[in-house]
């Protein structure tokens, strides 16, 4: 998708593929069929790290929200399939725009908030990236959603250690995720997000917390661009688009078929 | 001219705290949250009666906003409550993405808005917040003149399906329009007809041009008085009509000149009929402290001023 739209951002998606392949598979209840914004009767997601559009758009097409040869039309003029998620062009599956960062984790506290409103027993879960957390507004969220208990919230973090400009620790020095959110309040469960078993757990064990009163964080260790090994571990793959003859290389170490099948 | 009465001195947040009530009772899908200014918003009523659908955010904007969003998405009808500048300028990218380009059933309830917040001065004066909203795509924004016109504003954004900037005030001003009209928008509200000039004006300066209209009277001018509580979207038909019959407009506004009202009337009588125009804003200027009647007249915001700003409407014909 990304070589196609010659423009998107690959490391990140590929950081978080295996979190969000077993969360639209395995984990979420939610029924493409009957699919409405306001996501009744149903667990909802939201992508607060809105860049992850490649691995977002791929799990909805191919848990049905849309046809999977949609992929195609990524980042082209009059698509559904916008940059960063867009609401205004009514593509399914998607609950809220997101892009400018740090603001995702606040619309999923809305959203849970509603649920609980509704006496709907369903999930929220939210993605928010490791350098998105140096977003003031994320902290904002952070408090709010232990004030007002929301133990129907599991947010994830993508926490590859790396941002555009290059390693977290180096930019920003952001610290310990994981001493931050438990100082927060919240229930803070930290998986392996490369191994299908671990990542399960996690969110069997999130789930576990519905009743406790207490909010949910799942801190993914991950790595940017996993899989690909010249990929791999670098901030350099944020936002870069692979040659054609890296394209080829990539998908085979993938074990994809060339464009696969769109 | 038909004379307004000014039936007691009322703040127009206490019209949105009732209206709010109003609004809460009549549809169950009403939220509000604010951010540690549930009294200065008049929200008390609406907490105590509803008490599971009143979130309070601390002093934490940004993720109010998206709070708020969020609730939209699942159906309910959530106000936030804040100070003008604290729910547009502090956090206007959120309020573009989550509400203006989420396209999110968001109601944002703005008080202490302009130079008659007073006191604390400057940074909590916002002059600059109707340009910032009106140029989000979608957002409505009106700016009610009194108690009972902010009551009925709140009630008609509560019904309304779509973001809603709605603009109020701090100090006690006179109440004078009518408690039983309803509010429509997208409508100017024709306050007194008049030949000579017309008045055009939103928020607090509407009762300033009822009174400049009056001493105009006295001096045998005879000024059309328009209140344009909404600014967006414009009633561009009526200030039209009204710009054919008098030849002269004077628009006065508690707000600075970019982007607000009077760009917004200047814009649509460029396009459909040129005619001179006065302004009587806040021009580029930051607010200081002092009361409000003393902030309105040294800003050039009130009646005296725009009597004079009507008068050379009124020589450039």
């Amino acid at each position: 998708m990304v070589c196609m739209a010659k423009s998107g951002h690959p490391g990140g998606s590929m950081s978080s593929t295996d979190l969000l392949t077993a969360l639209y598979f395995n984990e979420m209840q939610h029924d493409p069929a009957t699919w409405t914004r306001d996501g009744k009767g149903q667990d909802m997601f939201i992508l607060s790290a809105g860049h992850m559009t490649p691995v977002y758009y791929s799990l909805l097409a191919r848990t049905g929200y849309f046809p999977v040869s949609e992929l195609a039309s990524f980042r082209q003029m009059g698509t559904r399939l916008q940059g960063h998620p867009s609401v205004r062009k009514g593509l399914p599956g998607v609950y809220q725009a997101s892009g400018s960062l740090g603001q995702g984790l606040s619309a999923a506290c809305g959203l849970a908030l509603g649920k609980k409103l509704d006496k709907d027993d369903h999930f929220v879960f939210c993605l928010c990236g490791d350098g998105e957390s140096e977003e003031g507004q994320i902290w904002e969220a952070g408090m709010f959603a232990v004030y007002q208990k929301l133990d129907n919230l599991i947010a994830m973090t993508d926490w590859n250690g790396k941002q555009i400009d290059g390693p977290v620790e180096e930019v920003a020095g952001e610290g310990d995720l994981a001493a931050k959110w438990e100082a927060w309040g919240w229930r803070v469960i930290v998986a392996d997000a490369h191994d299908f078993d671990a990542i399960g757990k996690a969110y069997e064990l999130a789930k576990a917390g519905k009743g406790s009163g207490v909010p949910t964080m799942i801190l993914f260790k991950s790595e940017m661009g996993h899989g690909v090994d010249f990929m791999a571990g670098t901030h350099k793959w944020h936002g870069s688009v692979p040659k054609p003859e890296q394209l080829e290389d990539a998908l085979k170490q993938l074990g994809e078929t060339p464009l696969g099948d769109f | 001219m038909k004379k307004y009465i000014d039936t007691g001195k009322k703040d127009t947040r206490s019209g949105f705290g009732a209206g709010l009530l109003i609004a809460g009772k009549a549809d169950p899908n009403v939220v509000a949250l604010t951010a540690d200014l549930k009294g200065s918003l008049k929200m008390d009523a609406f907490a105590a009666e509803f008490p599971e659908r009143f979130f309070q955010c601390g002093i934490a904007e940004a993720n109010m906003v998206g709070a708020a969003a969020g609730l939209a998405i699942t159906g309910k009808v959530p106000f936030i409550g804040s100070f003008a500048e604290f729910v547009t300028g502090r956090v206007y990218d959120q309020v573009r993405q989550e509400v203006a380009y989420g396209s999110t059933n968001v109601k944002i309830a703005s008080s202490h808005a302009g130079i008659t917040l007073g006191e604390d001065g400057a940074t909590h004066q916002t002059m600059e917040d109707i340009a910032l909203m009106r140029a989000l795509p979608g957002m409505v924004v009106l700016n009610p003149c009194d108690y009972n016109q902010t009551l009925q504003a709140t009630v008609a954004a509560a019904k309304y399906d779509g973001p809603v900037y709605l603009r109020f005030g701090r100090p006690s001003v006179p109440n004078f329009t009518d408690p039983d009209e309803p509010f429509v928008i997208g409508k100017a509200v024709m306050m007194n007809e008049g030949k000579d000039v017309t008045l055009i004006a939103t928020g607090h300066t509407v009762w300033e041009a009822l009174q400049a209209a009056e001493a105009l009277e006295a001096e045998g001018i005879s000024a059309e008085v328009i209140d344009i509580a909404s600014i967006k979207p414009l009633d561009e038909e009526a200030i039209i009509a009204s710009a054919k019959k008098t030849g002269a407009i004077v628009v006065a506004e508690e707000h600075n000149m970019a982007g607000g009202l009077g760009e917004a009337v200047a814009s649509c009588l460029a396009k459909s009929c040129p005619t001179p125009v006065e302004f009587v804003n806040g021009e580029d200027k930051f607010g200081q402290s002092g009361t409000p009647s003393a902030l309105m007249a040294a800003y050039g915001l009130d009646a005296p001023h725009i009597a004079e700003a009507a008068k050379k409407a009124i020589a450039r014909k």
